[in-house]
């Protein structure tokens, strides 16, 4: 299982770095894909499966592939790249990755010097519990977040809502035409 | 709303119903090579050249299947025997062009053009497609069983003189004044 | 034979059943193929192919020599790597899903704890092989066909999950395993119609199957997302329909249906059969239903399968509470 977790947990760090080098927007979004489903493998390995599978389900299964769409969309060709390239420099991104190298050796001094946090032995955290624990002590939480999403839901709507005008034409041609 | 969708799934499920009861049905197609294919008489088909009750040709090269021809595929020159008949020299029909229209047989004043029941005229050359008139020839009179140009038509051939011909009166001689 | 231990037989064993089943379910996918179109054949009064070998049987070979020895075209204005990589996408994670079908009580490939969460998983990523393939075709009509693909994937991904929560609820359990051995006494289909109903209808709608095939309409869209392939990569989308129709059809006969349960005959015979009827079904919906607009799919998807889906739910959870045991 620990193999498993180093060898996801690896893919997630390089997808996500082919992320952000990438010139092309769908491939970015193909590497963006790769690293959820590496970190939802992550999620299998610390045994915890329901967190995995809902990563596969909700991120790369739902949201992603409205990105996905977005992109492809808005055809960017050749011109986009060119422009990842000018942003791309040297000068641009060595600063802000040696402040995050030497954040990154921090890490790893505090993680190998002090005590070992929670060894990953693989134990299997099941749906049932997982929903136990959702709506039981953090029953509050969940009906919170239940709202926020369903306001959001409402304001989408309103924001997508056609006017009684266009309402006419773009949903019954059918009525229009036997007027 | 509610109507809509109970007459819908009814509609559905019925259309399913009929479809499924085709199981049941007598097959529409015709396994071709094994079993064979009912033509009717009138099918326009290999197109041959009958002969007359007595065996000889009927054709008598008068060109009009060539002319009525619209796409070009018939090409015959006239010979005289010497008995004064009228035949083909040579008679060639460029199958690969044919579309099996019948005008060449509505335009033959003596029947030798007809049409046949018959469609199995695959080759694997091209070239053999284009019939000779020993190809196209028959020892039959084909549709026209009595029919027999010669023994109606005023011309004169060797064995027949002008006016020996059915329902013809004796030509008249121009010569003389008496009635 | 020190190594040969009973630890290592289970494995080899297990393993040589994945091998099978998956095997089984690519060359029962590339059989479909022949078998719906005898069975259309048959539903339309004609025979359908009928020429290579005995009743046709051996016009699956013929049809595989020919896919593979056609000329293997990549357009010069797609994109190479998505274009390669979408077929793959589409065969492998259909595949993927038939791990958490039980055949019977001894056959099965992995016998998950999160079982029927697995399969939305792998559905959700076999959109992106629709999608991906659609765009990088470089093709008008397959990115339209892409983009119908997802969006009615999407919105009907959430009525099929939806559907079979009241058969979670009811077995209190994601395992297909434990799912199935909650029907011993009776099948799910009854007390859970209206779920079975959704699951049907968006298990179609999922696979792009008649008549929800909007996304490779062939009036409309000339094929839609796979309109640039040829080949074995067409051969992959053609043969991963086929696949996701047996995965469908082994899902519903397992939620729904009993799985291998029935009297008389061993489990595996009644799964096949269930299975099979299944797939005639499916076969049947093609011979006889029209295709309709894109955005009455997509209306009626969430005017009428969401509100029946959340009723069934609704239903089934107060049932589930209130009835004890």
């Amino acid at each position: 299982m620990a193999i498993a977790f180093y060898l996801s947990g690896f893919i997630a760090v390089l997808a996500t770095l082919g992320v952000i080098t990438g010139t092309s927007p769908v491939h970015a979004v193909l590497y963006l894909i790769i690293s959820l489903l590496a970190v939802a493998l992550v999620f299998f390995a610390l045994g915890a499966p329901f967190a995995g599978v809902l990563e596969i389900i909700i991120y790369a299964g739902a949201i992603m592939v409205l990105f996905v769409f977005v992109v492809m969309m808005l055809n960017l060709g050749g011109e986009a790249r060119q422009q990842e390239k000018l942003w791309l420099q040297p000068g641009t991104w060595i600063g802000p990755s040696l402040l995050a190298g030497l954040l990154l050796a921090l890490l790893l001094t505090l993680l190998l010097g002090g005590e070992a946090g929670p060894v990953i032995t693989g134990d299997l955290l099941t749906a049932k519990a997982v929903a136990i624990t959702l709506f039981g002590p953090w029953l509050l939480v969940v009906e919170l977040a239940a709202m926020l999403l369903l306001a959001a839901l409402v304001t989408a709507s309103h924001v997508g809502r056609l006017g009684p005008g266009a309402e006419n034409t773009a949903t019954s041609p059918s009525k229009g035409r036997s007027r | 709303m509610f109507k809509l969708l109970t007459e819908g799934t009814w509609s559905l499920i019925r259309t399913m119903g009929i479809v499924l009861g085709h199981s049941f049905a007598k097959r529409e197609t015709v396994n071709y090579p094994e079993q064979e294919v009912y033509l009717p008489p009138r099918f326009r088909g290999r197109i041959v050249l009958t002969r007359d009750p007595d065996g000889e040709e009927r054709c008598v090269a008068c060109n009009l299947c060539a002319v009525a021809c619209p796409v070009d595929c018939i090409s015959l020159q006239k010979g005289e025997q010497d008995d004064g008949r009228w035949y083909p020299e040579f008679f060639r029909i460029n199958f690969s062009r044919c579309i099996f229209c019948g005008m060449c047989e509505e335009a033959c004043p003596t029947s030798a053009i007809q049409l046949t029941p018959d469609f199995e005229m695959g080759e694997y050359k091209r070239q053999e497609l284009v019939y000779e008139k020993e190809d196209l020839l028959i020892n039959g009179p084909g549709k026209d069983h009595d029919y027999h140009f010669y023994k109606v038509a005023g011309m004169a051939i060797g064995g027949k003189d002008k006016g020996k011909a059915q329902n013809e009166k004796e030509p008249i001689d121009v010569k003389t004044l008496l009635p | 034979m020190s190594w040969f231990t009973p630890q290592l037989t289970a494995n080899l064993w297990a393993m040589t059943q994945a091998l099978i089943i998956l095997l089984g379910a690519v060359l029962l996918g590339a059989v479909m193929t022949i078998v719906e179109r005898r069975l259309l054949g048959l539903w339309q009064d004609r025979y359908g192919p009928n020429r290579v070998g005995p009743f046709g049987l051996l016009q699956l070979i013929a049809d595989m020599i020919k896919i593979f020895f056609k000329e293997d075209w990549i357009p010069p204005f797609s994109d190479r790597v998505l274009f390669v990589l979408a077929p793959g996408i589409a065969m492998a994670s259909l595949l993927l899903a038939f791990i958490i079908i039980p055949i019977t009580p001894g056959w099965g490939v992995a016998d998950l704890h999160i079982g029927l969460l697995f399969f939305f998983a792998m559905a959700g990523i076999n959109v992106y092989a629709v999608l991906f393939g659609g765009w990088a075709s470089g093709n008008k009509y397959a990115l339209i066909g892409a983009m119908r693909a997802s969006a009615q994937t999407l919105s009907y991904e959430v009525f099929i999950g939806l559907a079979v929560m009241g058969v979670v609820a009811m077995t209190g359990s994601f395992n297909m395993r434990d799912i199935v051995a909650a029907q011993e006494d009776v099948w799910f289909v009854i007390p859970q119609f209206l779920g079975f109903l959704t699951f049907l209808i968006a298990g179609i709608a999922v696979t792009h199957r008649h008549p929800f095939d909007q996304p490779e309409a062939e009036q409309e869209l000339a094929d839609g997302y796979h309109v640039e392939y040829s080949s074995m990569k067409f051969g992959m989308y053609f043969i991963g329909e086929y696949v996701g129709m047996l995965l469908v059809s082994a899902l519903i006969v397992t939620l729904f249906f009993g799985g291998w349960h029935g009297p008389w005959l061993p489990p595996i015979v009644w799964f096949a059969l269930k299975t099979g009827a299944f797939l005639m079904f499916f076969v049947l919906l093609r011979a006889s239903l029209p295709r309709p607009r894109y955005d009455r799919v997509m209306s009626f998807g969430w005017k009428v399968c969401l509100p029946l889906t959340l009723i069934n739910l609704l239903v089934t959870g107060a049932v589930v509470l209130l009835v004890p045991g």
